[in-house]
């Protein structure tokens, strides 16, 4: 399996000449779920990937899911309820933890002293990081016990159509967009287990939807929350990384301080920088190859050496 | 439009140099207004400008600490009349211009500046500081899907009357989704006189804000209804909220529900929440007319105030936490910036989490139009953070 992370395609699309690259034959799979109601509107990608793509209309999917089991969308509801008390009371008490860090930061405190004092507060955050994440684990695990998804006609019916257009298509593109919707949509559909036999090349919400863990960041967020935030597991295709597109855009880089941070906060995951033009291999699940930019422990963005 | 530029430093103000020239006669004066956008912003500097028969020429404004009438001077014996005022960066200020002509005194925009801001009394004329800048999204933007407004009539035991709402429901409008409640004080005032469906339609497409549904209300005596008024505080808690979590998607928990005003609107907002307290999930209060004494009862604010000041005083004295969560905002020209920044401490000590920002505006419309998107994006957050395209 090869996966291959690229920086977002709106300005300098990469996606045709990585396609190619990859000399496959045959159809190409799409996935735009992340466009959610704009889906469809995949004619660009196409002529991009030749004429070859094949879009599995996830989003669509899911939506026609929703409407003839209103079971399973009252409980996917309610589930989403749930997440979003879960995601008050992480964001409230992470307020509390990053402040912490922060405020020991700009405090002149004795230098042997500051740096423990630093690194366990970020361990707090850390924690607070690890425990959101499996508390999201559980209750996605509780809502997927109590649904049996696996039985329910509408799932399967198109499981099954997902899965044989995937068998066709030796090669799979994720598209960025909404990462909540995207994930959302590749799990319903058992997307993930597919893939181990595919090139997959994905950019922006594709590529962060294919790590270990989905790290939400925006550090110029109008209201003022501008830490990062963890916010589920993802596919596991990409193992210790964090992928962060529109590194550039969205992260103060500049600031040696939010840079050290951030990468220490996800260690020992390489907080990756997936900015225009960017491409990274990832040859077997678990590694980056020489060149690859990442956030350094010390505060810089720099590019390995080797492989990791 | 006025231009706000930095002035090199030595270089004289553009009327310095109009007044050393000799003479200045009408068309050296043509010529100046020719060449000039007024006011005139030159760095921290803005010079109001007249062109008139007249005996006196005042600028007329609302900027606490300053006198609320300041003289124009006469440009030498010529019919020009000039005011050079700092005007600390990023300010806003709305003003009119006095003009006495004999025993008989007149209020004008100003003729020279085409802009002007509107609000439910009429009309002024507004300068612009180097650095302030109109936000782009309060300004009508053609790539935005724009969402809806309705109009609903609410019958009211509480208040004995029908109470018309403005309704507005986010573009994509999806009866499966659930979305949180915002119930706006002066609904109509806001969305005439401070853009507010622009601005929603705007913040909601740039992903700041959340998809939220908004309900505009309407007054009827806000000078009775608003300051701490119970039939007021029941009709939103028991006959509005109530039909409108029946009738629409919404969250329908605290966290979901916020009240919204501006001046006396904030103190209605206060208020509600006070006398239900739990219910309501945060408070967004704009420039509040929370006028306050703290000892005997001169608070110089007029009968209108007295329920006001009962209310507050009553509040400053035990504090309570009403919401979590409240983003309070004020104009620092503004005669009630004193009484919000003595607000916010006893509003901190309840526990609530409060947000407080400061504007170099006054008490206008276009003021809290311009504290929206702080405010909004930090009660209701957009998903910008789910967006990587």
């Amino acid at each position: 399996m090869t996966v291959i992370l690229l920086g977002p395609q709106r300005f300098r699309p990469s996606v045709r000449n990585t396609v190619r690259s990859l000399e496959v034959d045959g159809p190409v799979a799409t996935v735009t779920a992340g466009w959610r109601e704009r889906e469809p509107d995949d004619a660009e990608l196409d002529e991009m990937l030749d004429g070859r793509s094949v879009n599995l209309r996830l989003y669509r999917r899911r939506q026609d899911v929703m409407q003839r089991d209103a079971e399973f969308a009252a409980a996917a509801r309610e589930r989403s309820d749930t997440l979003k008390e879960l995601h008050t009371v992480y964001v409230l008490r992470l307020d509390h933890a990053i402040a912490a860090v922060s405020e020991l930061v700009l405090r002149d405190i004795h230098a042997p002293v500051a740096a423990s004092a630093l690194d366990d507060a970020i361990d707090a955050v850390r924690t607070l990081d690890a425990r959101h994440l499996e508390l999201v684990g559980e209750v996605h695990a509780e809502f997927y016990d109590r649904t049996l998804p696996h039985e329910r006609d509408a799932i399967v019916e198109h499981r099954t159509a997902v899965a044989s257009a995937l068998q066709r298509c030796a090669a799979v593109t994720i598209a960025g967009g909404h990462i909540g919707a995207l994930l959302w949509c590749l799990n319903l559909f058992n997307v993930a287990p597919a893939l181990t036999d595919k090139a997959v090349v994905a950019w922006s919400a594709g590529a962060m939807v294919l790590c270990d863990r989905i790290v939400l960041f925006n550090d110029h967020a109008p209201d003022g929350r501008s830490y990062a935030e963890v916010y589920d597991s993802g596919l596991g295709l990409c193992h210790g990384i964090v992928a962060l597109p529109h590194a550039r855009r969205r992260l103060r880089l500049e600031d040696p301080v939010n840079v050290l941070v951030f990468a220490r906060r996800f260690t020992p995951a390489h907080c990756v920088v997936l900015d225009d033009g960017v491409r990274v291999d990832c040859p077997d699940r678990h590694c980056c190859a020489p060149g690859t930019r990442v956030l350094t422990r010390d505060g810089r963005v720099e590019e390995l050496e080797r492989v990791v | 439009m006025t231009t706000a530029r930095a002035r090199p430093r030595g270089r004289k103000l553009a009327i310095n140099r109009l007044r050393e020239r000799r003479p200045v006669d009408a068309q050296a004066v043509d010529r100046f207004i020719e060449r000039h956008v007024f006011p005139i912003v030159e760095g921290d500097r803005a010079t109001f400008v007249y062109r008139g028969d007249a005996d006196e020429v005042l600028l007329r404004h609302w900027i606490v600490g300053l006198p609320s009438a300041i003289p124009l001077r006469r440009v030498h014996d010529s019919d020009l009349w000039y005011l050079v005022l700092e005007l600390p960066e990023r300010s806003r200020i709305e003003y009119k211009l006095e003009v006495r002509r004999g025993e008989h005194r007149e209020w004008t925009d100003d003729p020279l500046n085409p802009r002007i801001s509107h609000n439910p009394m009429g009309q002024n004329s507004v300068v612009h500081a180097a650095g302030y800048e109109v936000p782009d999204w309060t300004q009508p933007d053609p790539e935005t899907r724009p969402g809806a407004v309705t109009d609903l009539v609410v019958p009211s035991r509480a208040l004995r009357r029908d109470c018309d709402v403005a309704l507005y429901l986010p573009a994509r409008f999806r009866p499966s989704r659930r979305y949180p409640l915002l119930v706006v004080h002066d609904g109509g005032d806001y969305l005439r006189y401070a853009a507010a469906k622009t601005v929603l339609d705007n913040l909601i497409h740039r992903l700041d804000v959340a998809e939220v549904v908004v309900a505009f209300t309407h007054p009827g005596d806000r000078l009775i209804e608003y300051p701490d008024d119970a039939a007021h505080a029941r009709y939103l808690t028991k006959e509005l909220v109530p039909r409108l979590e029946a009738e629409f998607p919404l969250v329908q928990r605290p966290s979901g529900r916020c009240l919204m005003g501006s001046s006396f609107g904030a103190v209605a907002a206060l208020s509600t929440a006070n006398r239900f307290p739990g219910f309501y999930g945060s408070l967004l209060l704009e420039s509040g007319s929370f006028v306050f004494t703290d000892i005997g009862n001169d608070h110089g604010g007029g009968p209108a105030f007295d329920p006001v000041v009962k209310f507050i005083n009553r509040f400053r004295a035990r504090p309570r936490r009403v919401v979590d969560r409240a983003f309070v905002t004020c104009g620092v020209y503004e005669p009630l910036i004193v009484r919000n920044r003595s607000m916010v401490p006893v509003l901190r000590e309840t526990g609530m989490d409060v947000r407080y920002t400061e504007a170099r505006d006054g008490h206008t419309w276009e003021n809290w139009r311009d504290q929206l998107r702080d405010g909004l994006s930090w009660i209701y957050p957009g998903p910008h953070k789910l967006y990587y395209e």
